[in-house]
């Protein structure tokens, strides 16, 4: 059995006095790549910005290891330095840096030369289209090249641990598949990858493991196959049907069978 | 006598230039003017001021031991005021700011408030080092020329070609995709607020001799630079820059040939005008975020 590289334990969060997280458990094991899914405001953004220490003074309760050291209360940057790379829901890329400039602030933490060299040539070889946009700003790059900057940005900094958030979001097909194809390569390339994701159908094919978050909660998970074969899974998540009924109240059961 | 008129322009529109320069590095970063820049300006030409009269330093050391402290005098309104408010709007950093300013206005009242105080750079203001049929140059027009044209080109490389210039603007268009990128936002904001002090001390330095030295010396050079930011755009290095330039100008023109009594009104009427007609200064690229 591979070993536990992110181990999040209980941890509540709260954005004021709402609390947004109610207890949330999971762990990642090393070399794998494993997908959170859930509807809208489930707390999926919510839970990675907490592993990132985004939030002040969260998570309120709860603990968070990283390859078995405590992270929870660190500052960001501190996590970031201890091998967590973030691609954040939005993309969040520097408008008004060049495409350089901002594969270059991912490799802010680095000093050697030609190591970041050839990462950013493997990140051309990754994303090609970056490589001729290097000297345009960021903020009149298309959504979907926004997003392959956001990736290579994360990777820049030789991440263990890739956080990605979204990553399809907004994009077209074409542009998602090739996406979800990059996802394994940088497993392939020794990083663990937990991917946060609303398209259940893409996410489960690449992942290995799967987690599944509703109101605050994780309510099922187990591996990527045995959920792809879950035939609540099924019904919510990947928009098969597997029965007729009164449509309200049989999703009300089976969401109170996992809250 | 045009020739002379654009020459002390540019000498006092570089000056604006430095303080405009000044209050857009902070602006840019925290999305509000530092008014205590005026008076952080103030101090640290007062400190430049002891060191050169009361200990008899050499220029030279008198100018670093300035740029020394008006460095942690930046980094001390950052890591001591600024930093501490919990999730600040941008009236409560503007508040702090002042807050800091009446501070600064307050001590220089009680140490140096009473006498009129001249500083003494290694330039005269009388010298004449140059001059031809259209314009002569003193030797303090020069150097002011000089270490203004010094001060920006280090701080326009500094921003656009080191490692420290890539983490400060990374962290003016976006705090949170900083950290994620292992960027200490806080050290590089308590930084730059370092830098900006720096560039007022200077600015603070060269117009000491033009004006006297008194807590209140900066008043007026500071709301010229804050209109030359403003007519710059605020948040670009070159328009700030040229909107220094241009103020100098506009302001001896007007004093030239229209009214010396009104000519302090001009730097006045152009942010209105500016806030007027085109907010975000003349030399502001637009900029449309794709959605
Ligand atoms: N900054 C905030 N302040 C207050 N409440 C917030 C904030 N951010 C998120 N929330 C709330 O926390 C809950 C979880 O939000 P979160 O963004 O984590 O959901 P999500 O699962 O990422 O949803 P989506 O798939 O739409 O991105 C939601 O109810 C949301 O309204
Ligand atoms: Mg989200």
């Amino acid at each position: 059995m591979a070993e536990t590289i992110l181990q999040v334990s209980n941890i509540e969060t709260y954005y004021d006095k709402v609390r947004a997280l109610h207890g949330v458990s999971f762990e990642i094991k090393e070399g794998s790549i494993t997908a959170i899914l859930g509807n809208n405001g489930a707390g999926k953004t919510t839970t990675l910005n907490t592993v990132m220490g985004l939030l002040d003074d969260q998570p309120d309760k709860g603990t968070i290891h990283f390859s078995g050291e405590r992270i929870d209360g660190k500052d960001t940057e501190k996590i970031v330095a201890k091998g967590i790379g973030y691609v954040p829901e939005g993309r969040e890329v520097f408008d008004e840096l060049t495409v350089k400039e901002n594969l270059l602030v991912g490799a802010y933490l680095r000093k050697d030369r030609k190591g970041i060299q050839e990462d950013l040539d493997k990140m051309f070889s990754f994303f090609p289209v970056l490589k001729d946009r290097l000297q345009q700003q960021a903020g009149t790059l298309s959504g979907g090249e926004q997003q392959m900057l956001a990736i290579s940005r994360a990777l820049m900094n030789r991440p263990k641990l890739l956080l990605m958030d979204e990553p399809s979001l907004g994009l077209s097909p074409a542009l998602v598949k090739m996406i979800f194809d990059i996802i394994p390569m940088i497993r392939d390339e020794g990083i663990t990858v937990l991917l946060v994701e609303q398209n259940a159908n893409m996410a489960l094919k690449v992942a290995d493991f799967g987690y599944i978050m509703e109101n605050g909660r994780f309510v099922t998970s187990g591996t990527a196959k045995s959920l792809q074969e879950d035939e609540d899974v099924k019904e919510f998540y990947l928009g098969i049907k597997t029965e007729v009924s009164v449509k309200g109240q049989q999703r009300y059961k089976r969401k109170r069978r996992w809250g | 006598m045009l020739g002379q008129l654009i020459v002390s322009s540019l000498v006092v529109g570089s000056i604006y230039a430095l303080l405009a320069l000044a209050m857009s590095i902070t602006y840019k970063a925290s999305e509000v003017p530092n008014f205590a820049q005026g008076e952080m300006a103030m101090i640290s030409t007062f400190m430049a001021f002891v060191m050169l009269s009361s200990y008899g330093l050499p220029f030279y050391a008198a100018m670093l031991i300035t740029v020394v402290f008006a460095f942690v005098l930046g980094l001390l309104l950052e890591f001591l005021f600024l930093r501490r408010a919990k999730m600040p709007t941008p009236l409560n950093l503007i508040v702090i700011t002042i807050g800091f300013q009446l501070m600064l206005y307050g001590f220089a009242g009680w140490k140096w408030g009473s006498d009129q105080r001249q500083i003494n750079l290694p330039f005269s203001e009388s010298k004449v080092i140059f001059q031809n049929d259209i314009f002569a140059l003193t030797e303090l027009n020069l150097a002011t020329l000089i270490i203004a044209v010094v001060v920006l080109v280090v701080i326009y490389l500094l921003i656009q070609r080191t490692k420290l210039g890539l983490a400060m603007k990374a962290c003016q268009q976006n705090i949170n995709a900083s950290r994620m990128n292992g960027i200490s936002a806080n050290r590089i904001m308590a930084i730059t607020f370092g830098i900006s002090s720096v560039v007022g001390a200077m600015a603070g330095i060269l117009v000491a001799p033009i004006l006297t030295l008194d807590p209140s010396m900066m008043w007026d050079p500071l709301l010229k630079g804050f209109a030359a930011a403003v007519l710059g755009g605020m948040k670009s290095l070159h328009g700030v820059v040229i909107g220094g330039l241009l103020l100098g100008l506009v302001e001896n023109l007007f004093g030239f040939y229209i009214s010396i009594e009104f000519k302090s009104v001009v730097a006045f009427a152009i942010i209105v005008l500016i806030l007027y007609f085109k907010p975000s200064g003349l030399f502001d690229k637009h900029y449309v975020r794709k959605v």
